[in-house]
């Protein structure tokens, strides 16, 4: 298996200026995705969870390339996606594409479904006769679960499920390799949710897709993910296999985020200790010194604001960026 | 067990059925519209006024720069509206058949209002989507321009124009279409400044769609439903404003004339018991300008439907 995308110190950080100061005044830095580092292997999945917040949708789009970064490395099959100019990158750009979260609002109310999902072809391969893009266009269509005579009408005219099809058909008309979703499925009814996932994964297999899934429903991610990375305010708290990381997350943050799963039983989940996270997401403007998980973790120590805690190995291709993580009871030992 | 025939059946039918032919927004837009009666009569009185302003012509019994002088000083009793003198609106203070005047005039204020409505809407649309979309410095540059334009007087500098470089036809045209797009340049900004953020822009974005593309394909067609409303709002503005400059004395220079430099000189002669040369330009220039009105009017509830 050979590494499709290489992720190495993805930063991401906007200046924002406070309304009616000067514009020689220095902007304040939003950190929204910091030091990011992970690879996607060909045809895998990889989660990305966590909060609101949490930096995943700057994350899928500084890889698309809506957001510019501010530091880092993309590799994206041997060519660096954050170093090139904007024109090579438009060349570039029919190997990764992005499935977003509104389904409706990504459609363009104007155009008919048939020039919505043609659109990447019209632009990649500008040649395509007429006849040949209807039939890819229908093809498409009917692969994705939509009858292909629908293609001469609007998008108002479909459900939210079937809209997401829409941008699912659009996302794969020029057969990319890797294919971001941006919660795909929060905007949809849990019935919708399942089918729309289900035909992800399908799509997945049969075009042996690489694809980055980000939700912040673990139990979906679990469903579709081979890899999963948890964030915390920009930065990535824990990665490891979909399996390991739901069934034994070492950092306290993903234990929180695992915990607050609902278990479809009453009894269950009535019984059931969760260590519940208080107060709320610090700003990503001043982000806490050390670890930013620290303000709210139940482990904490006094050395977790002096430095940035490393994201270890701790066996496995298990990673993950808390030095307490095997203490069970730091906090009654301490106390 | 066998699949159902007839459903496997209904299947292949629905997979080989006719394509549906979508409602798209302007089709909703356009039935909503006829259903407006007051903007279709009106729609229907600018057709007829349309057809009057050009047509009119081989309806009049005499040339519209023919001078009869026979009726100078006896235009009161002489120049009177009637079918037997081929005089049908009556003749104006220099014998002249006041019917072929009005077509021509009418057919002139029509002219300068589409022109700055069509000036308005091509180079207002483009530059204030480009403006918007870039945004940033580009932004700034352009819609600062577009402010210093706005802060110089414009009547002044049209009376200008037309005292230095004479009274035309294409100078009132020029000047006409130098001011009209700056109103829209800023509507089609703030447009595109929302819409630009929609994600169905950004999945463009993404794809790799060129700028340009972007703007003419996702961005134009959205706002293209104010800068129409504004548009048809824009017409009778602009008949007003050249009605004023021609009433002024610097528009329209004989022996051409429009429905401004009519009324001005039917005003004139108010006192010399001709009525009618007030009367008949005048009816031409408000109808008109009601019918825009409501058109524009029908064409805001058709488009923006939550807006009512």
């Amino acid at each position: 298996m050979s590494t499709i995308l290489s992720v190495r110190d993805l930063s991401v950080t906007f200046d924002v200026r406070k309304p009616g100061s000067w514009p020689w005044t220095a902007p304040n830095k939003l950190h929204a995705v910091s030091q990011m580092s992970f690879d996607l292997e060909a045809g895998q999945c990889l989660g990305v969870v966590g909060e609101s917040g949490s930096g995943k949708s700057t994350l899928a789009r500084a890889i698309v390339g809506t957001v510019p970064s501010s530091n880092g490395v993309i590799d994206f099959e041997g060519h660096d996606l954050a170093a090139m100019n904007p024109a090579q990158r438009r060349v570039h750009r029919r190997d990764v594409q992005m499935i977003f979260q509104d389904p409706l609002a990504a459609l363009n109310p104007r155009m008919t479904v048939g020039e919505i999902i043609a659109e990447p072809l019209v632009t990649h391969e500008p040649g395509t006769s007429k006849a040949e893009r209807k039939k890819r266009v229908q093809e498409l269509m009917e692969k994705v679960g939509l009858l292909p005579n629908l293609i001469n009408r609007y998008p108002h005219e479909f459900s939210g499920g079937q809209c997401q099809r829409i941008g699912i058909a659009r996302a794969l008309i020029m057969k990319p390799k890797l294919l971001i979703c941006d919660e795909p499925v929060s905007a949809l009814d849990v019935s919708v949710q399942a089918q729309v996932v289900n035909l992800l994964m399908e799509l997945q297999r049969d075009m042996g897709l690489s694809m980055i899934f980000i939700a912040h429903d673990l139990s979906v991610v679990k469903h579709i993910s081979d890899q999963i990375i948890v964030m915390y305010l920009g930065r990535q708290m824990e990665m490891a296999a979909a399996e390991t990381l739901t069934t034994r997350p070492e950092h306290p943050y993903s234990q929180a985020l695992i915990s607050s799963v609902p278990i479809p039983d009453p009894a269950l989940e009535k019984a059931r200790v969760r260590p519940i996270l208080e107060g709320e997401l610090p700003s990503p403007l001043a982000p806490p010194s050390g670890c930013v998980f620290r303000t709210r973790c139940p482990k904490l120590q006094a050395s977790c604001a002096a430095a940035l805690p490393v994201f270890e190995d701790v066996g496995g291709g298990h990673f993950v960026a808390c030095p307490f993580h095997a203490a069970e009871d730091v906090l009654a030992a301490t106390a | 067990m066998f699949p159902n025939k007839a459903t496997v059946e209904a299947l292949e039918d629905a997979a080989h059925m006719a394509e549906v032919q979508g409602r798209s927004l302007w089709g909703d837009a356009r039935e909503r519209f006829f259903k407006n009666r007051a903007a279709v009569v009106s729609l229907v009185v600018l057709i007829c006024i349309a057809a009057f302003g050009f047509l009119g012509e081989f309806v009049a019994q005499w040339e519209r720069d023919f001078v009869d002088f026979s009726l100078m000083g006896a235009n009161a009793t002489q120049g009177v509206p009637s079918f037997e003198t081929g005089h049908y609106f009556g003749t104006d203070a220099s014998g002249r058949d006041l019917f072929a005047r009005v077509v021509q005039g009418t057919r002139i204020s029509l002219m300068v209002g589409v022109v700055g409505a069509l000036v308005a809407v091509v180079v207002g649309t483009l530059y204030g989507a480009t403006a918007g979309y870039f945004g940033g410095r580009i932004d700034g540059i352009m819609m600062r321009t577009v402010d210093v334009l706005m802060s110089i007087p414009f009547m002044f500098v049209l009376i200008l124009m037309l005292v230095i470089f004479g009274r035309s036809l294409f100078m009132l045209f020029l000047g006409i279409g130098l001011i009209s797009w700056l109103d829209m340049a800023r509507i089609a900004r703030g447009q595109t400044l929302t819409i630009k953020n929609k994600e169905f822009v950004e999945v463009a974005f993404a794809t790799g769609v060129h700028p340009l593309k972007i703007i003419l394909r996702h961005i134009v067609p959205n706002l293209l439903g104010i800068v129409i409303v504004y548009a048809t709002l824009l017409v009778p503005s602009m008949i007003i404003f050249e009605s004023f400059i021609s009433f002024l004395g610097l528009g329209v220079q004989e022996p051409n004339t429009s429905l401004g430099a009519l009324i001005s000189e039917g005003n004139k002669n108010v006192g010399n018991g001709t009525p009618w040369q007030l009367a008949f330009p005048l009816f031409f220039f408000v109808i008109t300008i009601f019918a825009f009105f409501f058109v524009g009017d029908g064409l805001r509830d058709a488009l923006d439907p939550k807006d009512r």
